[in-house]
């Protein structure tokens, strides 16, 4: 058990660093992923722990946003991309006060 | 008739509107309505007075109320006029003197292109007047008096291009708005007393209220007459208001609204009898306004300032007379008129002379002008035997019986009357010198004329009534005629015969009279010369005293420093705090947008940082 949490714990710091420190929107998309599959690894461990359903209802209901997301997130991306020919998240900062 | 004391005040008060609304079309013709209302509103006064008179002696008040004024709770005002033997008397002489100054200006006027304009405000404060003396209450009272400050500000600047002009209206009408404070005290006073401030009422019931009450009364309502009439210490706004054209230096301040104030105090003879402190006071006050007036018009060159230093010093004798009591009350009224007479003529002679001197006031200038200017000079010559008091004159009984009472009721009071008459009798002879004999000082541009009829026309008129005047005095008519009002005048208990103080009045006089002539037989020093070599008194009396500089330092200066520091502090203060608080979250604000960097990256540490706290709350609320 403790296993599978340790890895969703790892998984998560790998994604939240990545989001903090890449710049290549799409690496940090792919982080955004990673974090959100660590919380759906943590959500089924402690279904099956807890021997109820409620846990995987609620990865599924991740999933949903998570496709949601990229939709919408990879439509961003594609579209910056072709105004600024960049994908970098440095770039994209025109709401600086 | 009786009734119809409100269509008095209707006509000159709708004439002055007509003018004003009507606007330029009416300027050919604005001068010769107004002159219309205002002889209309006199023909009509007329009537009433004969009317009066045919009553019998205890039938001659007569009230008439236009409706109740307002209403608020105990307090009611009536909306009421009274037409009696006194109010009748100002009636006469308002409108008369002021219908004879309406066909002046006529001719004075003639070129200014403000005409129409000017006789509107004539008549707006011919309506003012009459309000105010024929009004039934205070507070009636209290709006033609503030109607006659406002006609007296509009005229005095009535040349409000000129600079002196705009800042003497000013200063009369800032002087005016202390004595003002005063009548506003006391009509609080009355309605906390009395619960009205019907003049009847007040009066009537004023033996049910404290000694303290009549005494704080008379106070507060003298320092209003103070104001009004330019008596020490709130005179030194009627040297100032000579900017104002020479007849409304004629009307408002020397026959009609300058003398409101002796009005008051005779209106308000049963406050003034119920105290001695008050009538003490009235006649202090008169007393040095009447010395402090003779001293100014001894010194001064320009012919109007003298002219109103005798204004201030003659209305010093009417307050003298009026704080007398009943013995004095009715020759105060009887003085005012005669002065009316003889100073409206005066101002209006003065006019003359400028009028032929190009404008020009100083009368260094003069002499010599008996020969240009015949009438000017006879009716001016009248007016001046008058004011002196030449036997026969109105001014030798007027001021004679003033100074009679002043004897009987203190022989230093009395005395001091008497060398004010020999005073007035050498300022006046002073005046006559340097205008109308000695040699010519005109300058070469200027070419004295006599002035067309329609001003010399009413000069003869007031000349004539300066003469006759004194015949209201024949068989004691109106002391009796005012017995009601002024209650029954003992006759005064002299010290001496009474023909004895008549004679030293006419020593004191004739000694006045033949100093002026001797002074001034010669030539007159022009102004460089005469302002070089002059003594102290003479030097102050130019000055008026000091009474500017004394209130510039008393007043003025200290209220310039106030308003001063309450500038600053509304702009450093109140202003600063709003303004400084804006500033202060502005530079704030400032400081909080740097956090905005745009960076995506920066707003998801913040993100991470903020849910790092809160599950860190939530395990400490979860473990605690």
């Amino acid at each position: 058990m403790t296993e599978y949490i340790t890895l969703s714990f790892l998984l998560f710091t790998i994604g939240a660093v990545g989001v903090l420190v890449r710049r290549n929107a799409i690496v940090v998309f792919m982080c955004v992923e990673l974090m959100l599959n660590a919380t759906n690894l943590a959500f089924v461990s402690f279904a099956r722990q807890h021997g109820n359903l409620d846990g995987q209802t609620a990865a599924f209901f991740v999933m949903v946003v998570a496709a949601a997301e990229v939709v919408i997130g990879l439509a961003i991306i594609v579209s910056i991309y072709r105004t600024r020919r960049s994908t970098s998240v440095d770039e994209a900062n025109l709401l600086k006060a | 008739m009786l009734e119809l004391s409100w269509l008095l005040i209707a006509i000159p008060l709708a004439g002055a509107a007509l003018l004003l609304v009507w606007g330029k079309g009416a300027d050919r013709f604005g001068h010769l309505i107004a002159t219309a209302a205002s002889a209309a509103a006199f023909v009509l006064g007329l009537i009433m007075f004969v009317e009066l008179i045919g009553r019998g002696a205890d039938d001659r008040s007569v009230t008439t109320s236009l409706g109740t004024w307002f209403e608020a709770g105990r307090f009611h005002v009536e909306f009421a006029f009274t037409f009696d033997q006194l109010s009748s008397l100002f009636v006469l002489l308002i409108t008369g003197v002021g219908t004879l100054i309406h066909v002046y200006s006529i001719g004075y006027m003639a070129h200014d292109a403000r005409r129409r304009r000017f006789f509107a405000y004539l008549n707006l404060f011919v309506a003012a007047m009459l309000t105010l003396v024929l009004a039934a209450d205070y507070l009636v009272l209290f709006l033609g008096w503030e109607g006659v400050g406002l006609a007296s500000f509009l005229l005095i600047g009535f040349w409000q291009h000129k600079e002196t002009a705009a800042a003497a209206a000013n200063k009369a009408f800032i002087m005016n708005r202390v004595g003002d404070l005063g009548m506003v005290i006391a009509l609080m006073t009355m309605f906390a007393t009395f619960g009205t401030t019907s003049i009847a009422a007040v009066n009537g019931a004023i033996d049910s209220a404290s000694g303290s009450t009549a005494t704080a009364l008379g106070l507060l309502l003298l320092v209003g007459a103070c104001g009004k009439s330019a008596q020490v210490p709130l005179q030194a706004w009627l040297l100032d208001a000579m900017e104002g054209p020479t007849p409304v230096s004629a009307l408002i301040h020397a026959a009609t609204m300058v003398t409101a104030g002796v009005y008051l105090v005779v209106r308000s003879a049963g406050i003034y009898d119920a105290s001695e402190i008050a009538r003490t006071v009235v006649v202090i006050v008169g007393l040095v306004t009447l010395l402090v007036g003779a001293w100014i018009g001894c010194a001064k060159d320009d012919i109007k300032k003298v002219l109103a230093g005798s204004t201030m010093s003659q209305i010093g004798y009417m307050m003298l007379a009026a704080g007398l009591g009943p013995a004095g009350y009715a020759f105060a009224i009887f003085h005012l008129l005669t002065h009316g007479f003889f100073k409206a003529n005066m101002f209006l002679g003065a006019g003359s002379v400028m009028h032929a001197m190009d404008d020009d006031v100083d009368m260094r200038h003069y002499g010599a002008l008996r020969r240009a200017m015949p009438i000017t000079f006879v009716t001016f010559g009248l007016g001046y035997l008058a004011i002196i008091g030449f036997p026969g004159m109105s001014g030798f009984f007027s001021k004679d019986k003033i100074i009679e009472a002043a004897l009987g009721y203190n022989t230093w009071i009395g005395l001091a009357a008497m060398i004010g008459a020999g005073v007035t009798a050498f300022y006046m002879t002073r005046l006559m010198m340097m205008t109308f004999f000695g040699e010519k000082r005109w300058r070469d541009e200027v070419h004295p004329h006599e002035s067309p009829s329609v001003m010399t026309i009413p000069l003869i008129v007031l000349a004539a009534a300066s003469v006759l005047g004194g015949a209201l005095y024949l068989g004691g008519w109106i002391t009796d005629w005012l017995e009601p009002i002024a209650g029954h005048a003992e006759h005064p208990h002299l010290p001496v015969p009474v023909i004895v103080v008549q004679l030293g009045v006419m020593a004191v006089v004739a000694l006045g009279v033949a100093a002026g002539v001797w002074l001034y037989r010669r030539d007159v020093p022009d102004r460089a010369a005469a302002d070089a070599d002059v003594s102290i008194v003479t030097r102050a009396g130019r000055h008026e005293i000091y009474t500017n500089e004394v209130n510039g330092a008393l007043v003025v200066l200290p209220v310039r420093y106030l308003t001063r520091l309450l500038v600053w502090l509304d702009a450093r203060g109140i202003d600063g705090t709003v303004t400084g608080t804006a500033d202060r979250i502005g530079e704030a604000s400032q400081q909080l947008r740097r956090t905005q960097t745009g960076y995506v990256r920066s707003y998801a540490l913040g993100i991470f940082g903020g849910a790092l706290l809160v599950v860190l709350g939530l395990l400490a609320v979860t473990l605690a």
